[in-house]
């Protein structure tokens, strides 16, 4: 069993969870995730490390509620525990290993990420905060209500940007407008890591490849068991077919087909919708009165 | 009684069963039992017993099940075999013990599959267990992988007094007969679980969610966990695809997605995990993966056509599960070929593109090679595909593991008969070794190889 150390809610349907996890913790790198599973017959979620102490035992998951399963989640509490949590899964981040550090320290870095993105970016930054690298990053929600990390962020980044679509707090627009806006100013990157939803990575990507920026973006296709046995985690990258649990989830964010994977990740959207509103409203709510798919 | 021909089974109703996931077979009876192992001649050079790739000592079990010592009969086979329940029903009998039986010369050859699991049935009703061992020889052995092959591996090391730790990536034990093999053939907490359990009551310690090579590596687990001796079993996941046009679509699946959906997260039952209920459904594909595939669609409400680019005469499934398919309707398609993959503008597949085939000459394997036959292309509606079209090992081990050798279709290489591979100290063998096989040869191969271990630490082993 996985222990539930810490609960906290961050934002508006976020959570943060700190979670023992000794079989993860041991050789986790960032860029890596878990999947977590509660109870016997739980779906299997994937989730990023966000933040790991490798003598306590211990990783930082933080989540979103978009569905039954997480929602489900959502209502443990601190002593209760996870009845699997299985990892570290895919590849670390490329530039947080310790075998490429000459090449990134000449690299000029940007972070771009939108909502619960945030969370994945973060131990990336810090990853290179502890090696001597500052980068710039550039973290958007839709409103103020939604932003976390914020000063978490700050403690390991020098120049941070945050954004609101709505213009409730920071830069008013989108991520893309911010670096823009900065590239307009004269700054200048040739690294850009993009994590978030997969639209707001798709016009990254649009932008990044129009400024010459090589950019890395972290892929959430749907996935089953995570070690390459299933495929449901599959995705175009530059024509080929590749495993985003055992590829990825990194990938080069101008290869990837994104429409082909946005599609994708519609798969289950009527039955996923079911099973929410039988979550959320009780036996009453199957989905069969044709109202509702 | 006409000794030419079977004590028959009882089966559930084809248009029963067509509509849940409970076990088709429902076993024999004890005095069905002793009726069939009256037909067993007891032949001084058993031909059945060379056909087993495990060589269970066949007539002297069935000999005791005709007396109705049942218990001895199931000591009998457990010399032998680590998981009765199972290989009696999953076996593909007819061209292994069965095929060679000389009963079935002039008629139908012994039910042997049947009474081995009658055998391991009733043992298991009166909760007969095998004994774990007095003492521990205190030598530490790693497992990787709780398929036949680790826990066959595990239990006959464990019984030799080692100290043995199965370290399985998924969240349960089992391999593919708990997240492939469907419920209708293989009843999971009935059967695998129990299993599974009488591995563990013989002291062998089962540490899920460990993916060996990321949680941890082999050569951490010799160098830094104590671990003396590593067994590979970790099986052949890795699903192929066709690399037709329209793959990507949805409602295209791997058969092992779709089998894992409904069996190891139970999708059939409406729990969490959610499954595609197609109206239509093709599977592409000829063994008992394809099989079992679409026999799970069928039962979750489709319409099911198996496209094979062979006859029936070549289909790789096991006979018995052929002939349950079409008894519960599924529909074949034979000598066809799926060309494309149609989706409609949403990305979700509305049809399939075939191309008809006939054999011409053998190929290497000495069966006849399917030709396409020019311009016969057709288009079937259908909303979804699920590629059965087999699988290869994973190379999550080989890749993170210092001088252990692969072949160049990704199988670990291995010396010897005992699973000895290149890197001191490290056995393999089942599907991880052979490229997907059955059950039984993993079984052997965890046999073979606990034999290896056991020689490497110097025991005096036959
Ligand atoms: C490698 C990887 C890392 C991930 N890391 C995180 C993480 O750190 N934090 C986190 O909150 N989520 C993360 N996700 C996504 C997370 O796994 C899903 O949100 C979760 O599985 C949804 O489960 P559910 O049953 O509650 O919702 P579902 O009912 O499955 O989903 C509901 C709807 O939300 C959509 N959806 C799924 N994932 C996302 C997403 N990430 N963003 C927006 N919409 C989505 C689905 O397409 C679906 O239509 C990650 C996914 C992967 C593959
Ligand atoms: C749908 C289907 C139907 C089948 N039907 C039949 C049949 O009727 N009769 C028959 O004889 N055979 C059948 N087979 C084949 C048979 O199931 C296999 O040959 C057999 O299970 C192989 O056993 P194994 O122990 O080598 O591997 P597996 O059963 O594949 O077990 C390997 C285990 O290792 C685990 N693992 C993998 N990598 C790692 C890692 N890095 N770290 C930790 N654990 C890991 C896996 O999760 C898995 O649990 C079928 C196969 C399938 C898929
Ligand atoms: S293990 Fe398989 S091959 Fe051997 S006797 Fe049993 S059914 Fe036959
Ligand atoms: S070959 Fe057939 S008849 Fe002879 S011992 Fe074996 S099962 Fe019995
Ligand atoms: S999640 Fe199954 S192969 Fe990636």
């Amino acid at each position: 069993m996985f222990e539930i150390v810490k609960k906290e809610l961050l934002a508006d349907k976020i959570y943060q969870m700190d979670v023992k996890a000794p079989n993860v913790t041991a050789r986790c790198l960032p860029g890596q995730f878990v999947i977590v599973k509660d109870g016997e017959d739980g779906e299997r979620i994937p989730l990023t490390i966000c933040d790991y102490d490798r003598e306590k035992e211990i990783i930082t998951i933080v989540f979103q509620t978009v569905g039954a399963s997480t929602e489900k989640m959502a209502l443990l509490n601190e002593g209760d525990s996870f009845t699997d949590v299985v990892g570290p899964l895919g590849c670390p981040s490329l530039l947080c290993e310790e075998k490429n550090l000459e090449e990134t320290k000449k690299k000029k870095i940007v972070f771009i990420a939108g909502g619960v993105g945030t969370a994945p970016v973060y131990p990336q930054v810090k990853w290179l905060k502890e090696h001597g690298i500052s980068s710039t990053v550039i973290m958007g929600s839709r409103n103020k209500d939604l932003l976390f990390f914020t000063d978490k962020m700050a403690e390991v980044c020098d120049d941070l940007h945050i954004t609101t679509d709505d213009g409730s707090f920071g830069f008013h627009g989108m991520g893309t407008d911010q670096l823009k806006a900065l590239w307009d100013e004269g700054q200048r990157f040739d690294h850009c890591v993009a994590i978030g939803p997969m639209i707001m990575m798709k016009f990254v990507c649009k932008l990044t490849k129009e400024l010459g920026i090589h950019t890395v973006v972290s892929m959430n296709p749907i996935m089953v068991d995570g070690t390459g046995m299933c495929g449901a985690c599959r995705l175009i990258v530059g024509g080929e077919v590749k495993f985003a649990c055992v590829d990825g989830p990194e990938f080069d964010g101008h290869l990837v087909d994104f429409d082909l994977a946005m599609k994708r990740a519609r798969q289950y959207k009527t039955e996923e919708g079911r099973k929410k509103l039988e979550f959320e409203e009780g036996a009453t709510h199957h989905g069969g009165c044709g109202q509702c798919s | 009684m006409d000794m030419m021909k079977r004590t028959p089974i009882a089966e559930q109703d084809p248009k029963v069963r067509a509509t849940n996931f409970d076990e088709v077979c429902l076993g024999y009876t004890e005095d069905e039992a002793v009726e069939e192992a009256g037909r067993c001649l007891n032949c001084k050079n058993p031909r059945c017993v060379g056909g087993c790739p495990v060589s269970i000592n066949i007539p002297a079990f069935i000999q005791e099940v005709k007396n109705r010592n049942f218990e001895k009969a199931y000591e009998i086979i457990s010399e032998s075999s680590a998981l009765p329940a199972v290989c009696g029903r999953v076996c593909p009998q007819e061209s292994q013990c069965e095929g060679v039986c000389v009963r079935g010369i002039k008629g139908e050859a012994v039910a042997i599959g049947k009474l081995e699991r009658f055998v391991a049935d009733w043992a298991r009703k009166n909760g007969i267990k095998p004994k774990a061992p007095e003492t521990k020889n205190g030598h530490k052995v790693a497992v990787i992988g709780a398929g036949p092959s680790g826990l066959t591996c595990a239990g006959d090391l464990a019984k030799a007094g080692y100290d043995v730790t199965i370290f399985e990536a998924l969240h349960k034990a089992g391999g593919v007969l708990v997240y492939g093999i469907p419920e209708f053939r293989l009843p999971k907490d009935e059967v695998v679980a129990k299993e599974v359990e009488n591995v563990k009551g013989l002291g062998v310690k089962i540490d899920t969610d460990v993916i060996v090579g990321k949680s941890v590596t082999i050569d951490e687990l010799m160098n830094e966990k104590g671990f003396e001796a590593v067994f590979i079993g970790s099986g052949a996941g890795l699903p192929r695809f066709m690399g037709i046009p329209g793959e990507q679509a949805n409602g295209v699946f791997s058969a092992n997605e779709y089998l894992t959906r409904n069996n190891l997260m139970k999708a059939y039952k409406d729990l969490d995990t959610p499954i595609h209920h197609g109206k239509k459904v093709v599977v592409v594909g000829g063994g008992n993966v394809a099989m079992d595939s679409a026999r799970t669609a069928l039962r979750l409400g489709a319409e099911v056509h198996i496209v094979y680019r062979r006859s029936m005469a070549e289909l790789p499934a096991r006979k018995e599960e052929v002939h349950h398919a079409e008894e519960e309707g599924i529909i074949f398609d034979l000598l066809q070929n799926p060309v494309e993959i149609l989706t409609n503008e949403d990305g979700d597949v509305c049809g399939i593109k075939l191309i008809r085939m006939e054999l011409g000459e053998p190929d290497a394997s000495g069966r006849r090679r399917p030709v396409e036959i020019p311009g016969s292309e057709y288009d079937i509606d259908c909303d979804t595909v699920i590629m059965a079209l087999g699988t290869s090992p994973n190379p999550l081990i080989s890749s993170t593991t210092e001088g252990l050798e692969t072949n160049k279709r990704g199988c670990i290489v291995s010396e010897d008969d005992f699973g000895a591979t290149t890197k001191k100290g490290v056995y393999a063998g089942g599907d991880a070794v052979t490229g997907a096989a059955t059950v039984i040869l993993a079984m052997g191969a965890g046999k073979a190889a606990a034999k290896g271990i056991r020689k490497y630490f110097g025991e005096d082993v036959a």
